[in-house]
């Protein structure tokens, strides 16, 4: 085997927790005053507020891999690519790279709304490490892959979202690093647009040789496009394996969780996310467990900060693989609460659980429209058994069995 | 493709804990984003004005006029024996290009924040491109000086104005100055402002500030002399006045002050580089 293209030795990264946000001049001088004062910040106080998000990972890239790397929420998927694309430094470690890196963390990151789509295409293509002659070679190329033909005059303010993500999605997939960081944008763009990228990153890997690292929940993604993947769990390496045996890896780790869970302090999906209002529990309510085709209930208790118009609540199931099985919104027939600040708890009822036996990612959100204020993705994993009345739930049908009106005549 | 870029040398990544770790190889790669990023300074920030470019021109001259009146008319200020008009016009010529690049440099980190913590690129490039897309500003300022010094010239009364001479050929000299002072400053203030977001408030009132105690209103003549050795501690004391000697043959600055004025601004540029960097390694963490 050649010499590996990157080399990933015992990187780790420490957060303070606690510092993080924004410091004010008063927090500082607080600490300084305290210092003079003789009273020396507690160390092991300090010691508590550490967050390992990585703890001494290694492994090696060969040239012309699409290696994956999964793991669930808060595994160090993200600090391990941010720290791979120089944008934040490891705390202890050393990583040697043989090759220009081109990292994708954000498609569009650095389009500038007032410029027309040309320019932006050679600021983005810049921006992400382009000479100016190598954006100018690939400008046709880049602008037939975004489908915005006669747009590209127009500044991208007036883009459709579309538009947008497709023209950022290609000037990104244009990109002549030796290494290529990709996160979870394949998520962008219609199911069409969808196959075209991951046909793209298939194209970028197998035909130029070019090395792709490639973060995303999206097992069945994985598998199509890497041939090895890195587990990460807690911050710590589980080991780089082939593909199969990763998503095996990945799924067997995970039991089922509670189902009554405080999700006051879980990781948010949002940037602000939680600020005017908060899920704090999430809890099923059902009579006898979880069971196909048995009556399903769920409480969602929530904090709310601010007066609300219409609030809705959603629920939802999903698989291992990131598919979404089942929504419950509140407002999906109409129903929103007109709500003052203060604690509720949302009920949402089904006569039958419809969805069929097996594990489910459950996510929890809140909003007012299409604005959410709260947004919990996998925080749970809950297991569905199959049902007393229906013998034949576990014939191993995925999505959901709904219960039809039925009739039968001679033909 | 064909000419494809020899592959460049590995890089290591590791925890920097060498004081100053500037990265000049880099900047030079990424030379065409900062060359982008100023054409796009150019392009969107009057992009949807009416004026449009013309404000370039606007801006110092309704200043200037403001001067003029307040200043000159109202409160008699004397200007060296200058025509009003002029004296200011020079005066923010030497100043306007210092305060643009502390301003637009000031908020280099809080402000890209977004940026910053999604892509990596030499974190110097957003304060260099500022730095130099100012330069536009002051060439058109120039020139508006060099129109009213020319009618001047051709219709005051002879003596009043110098003629040109070899000094106007020190003016891209005296530029670079003001820039190094400018990027210097706003370095270390957007280094302090990643961290206490309570100064961005400040940096506008420090502007003016320096602004006052500056002889760009006044000349420097009017300083007392036991007052003298105060100014010369601002760098833009000696910038300011040098700009009048250029262009207008008035006021002096001694060699000492100057001399002075560029130690400080070295001194600052190297500070400012040094927090700079420091606080982009490790800035996304905490936004």
């Amino acid at each position: 085997m050649s010499e590996p293209i990157i080399e990933v030795s015992g990187i780790s990264k420490r957060y303070r927790l606690g510092q993080v946000g924004m410091t004010s001049l008063r927090d500082d001088l607080q600490r300084l005053g305290g210092w003079l004062g003789g009273r020396r910040a507690a160390t092991v106080e300090d010691a508590k507020r550490d967050f390992w998000a990585l703890r001494d990972v290694s492994f090696a890239v060969a040239p012309g891999e699409v290696l994956g790397v999964i793991g669930r929420n808060g595994a160090g998927k993200s600090t391990l690519l941010k720290i791979l694309s120089r944008i934040t430094e490891p705390t202890a470690g050393e990583i040697r790279l043989r090759g220009r890196i081109g990292s994708l963390l954000e498609v569009g990151t650095g389009f500038h709304p007032e410029l027309s789509g040309r320019d932006n295409i050679f600021l983005n293509g810049s921006i992400l490490g382009m000479r100016k002659r190598e954006i100018a070679a690939k400008f046709d190329e880049i602008v037939a892959f975004a489908e915005v033909g006669d747009f590209i005059d127009t500044p991208v303010k007036r883009y459709s979202s579309g538009m947008y993500v497709r023209l950022a999605f290609a000037i990104a997939a244009h990109l002549e690093p030796e290494i290529l960081i990709v996160d979870e944008v394949l998520a962008v763009g219609d199911a069409q647009f969808q196959r075209k990228c991951i046909g793209r990153m298939q194209e970028i890997s197998r035909g130029h040789g070019r090395t792709v690292l490639f973060v995303s929940h999206s097992m069945p993604t994985i598998q199509r496009l890497c041939q090895r993947c890195v587990v990460l769990e807690k911050g710590q390496l589980k080991g780089v394996f082939p593909v199969e045996e990763a998503i095996e890896q990945y799924n067997r780790n995970i039991g089922p969780s509670a189902l009554d869970l405080d999700v006051s302090a879980s990781p948010r999906e949002l940037g602000a996310a939680g600020d005017e209002a908060r899920i704090l529990r999430v809890r099923s309510v059902s009579e006898r467990g979880l069971l196909f085709g048995e009556p399903f209930a769920v409480e969602l208790t929530l904090q709310v900060n601010k007066p609300f118009d219409a609030l809705m609540a959603g629920f939802s199931l999903n698989t291992i693989d990131g598919q979404r099985v089942m929504t419950l919104d509140s407002d999906a027939d109409r129903q929103t609460w007109k709500l003052a600040p203060g604690r509720y708890v949302v009920t949402l009822r089904l006569p039958r659980l419809p969805v069929s036996p097996g594990r489910y990612y459950i996510a929890a959100s809140i909003g007012q429209g299409r604005y959410l204020s709260d947004l919990l993705v996998g925080v749970g994993l809950w297991e569905i058994q199959p049902g007393p009345r229906d013998a034949e739930s576990d014939r191993g049908f995925g999505g959901c069995r709904l219960v039809a009106e039925t009739g039968i005549r001679p033909a | 493709m064909s000419d494809s870029p020899p592959l460049p040398p590995a890089v290591t990544i590791r925890p920097t804990r060498a004081w100053v770790a500037l990265d000049w190889r880099s900047l030079v790669a990424y030379r065409d984003l900062i060359g982008l990023l100023v054409q796009r300074d150019f392009t969107a920030r009057y992009k949807q004005t009416v004026l449009g470019p013309l404000w370039y021109i606007l801006n110092p001259f309704l200043t200037t006029i403001v001067f003029t009146v307040v200043f000159s008319r109202i409160m008699g200020l004397p200007t060296d024996g200058t025509p009003p008009m002029l004296f200011y016009l020079c005066g923010m010529l030497g100043w306007s290009y210092f305060s643009n690049v502390l301003g637009a440099t000031a908020n280099s980190l809080a402000g890209n924040a977004g940026l910053f913590s999604k892509v990596y690129f030499p974190r110097l490039v957003p304060p260099l491109a500022a730095t130099l897309s100012n330069l536009l500003a002051l060439l058109v300022q120039l020139a508006t000086f060099l129109l009213f010094y020319s009618q001047q010239l051709l219709s005051g009364a002879p003596g009043e104005v110098a003629a040109p001479g070899w000094r106007w050929l020190l003016f891209p000299l005296l530029a670079v100055h003001m820039a190094f002072l400018g990027l210097g400053v706003g370095l270390v203030l957007s280094a302090l402002t990643a961290k206490y977001r309570d100064l961005q408030h400040i940096q506008g009132f420090l502007i003016q500030m320096w602004l006052y105690a500056t002889p760009v209103i006044y000349p420097y003549s009017r300083i007392p002399a036991d007052w003298r050795w105060v100014a010369a501690l601002n760098p833009m004391t000696a910038v300011v006045e040098a700009t009048r000697w250029m262009f207008l043959g008035t006021g002096a600055v001694p060699a000492g002050t100057y001399a002075l004025s560029l130690v400080v601004t070295a001194g600052l540029l190297a500070v400012g580089l040094v927090v700079y960097e420091r606080a982009a390694r490790t800035f996304v963490d905490t936004v």
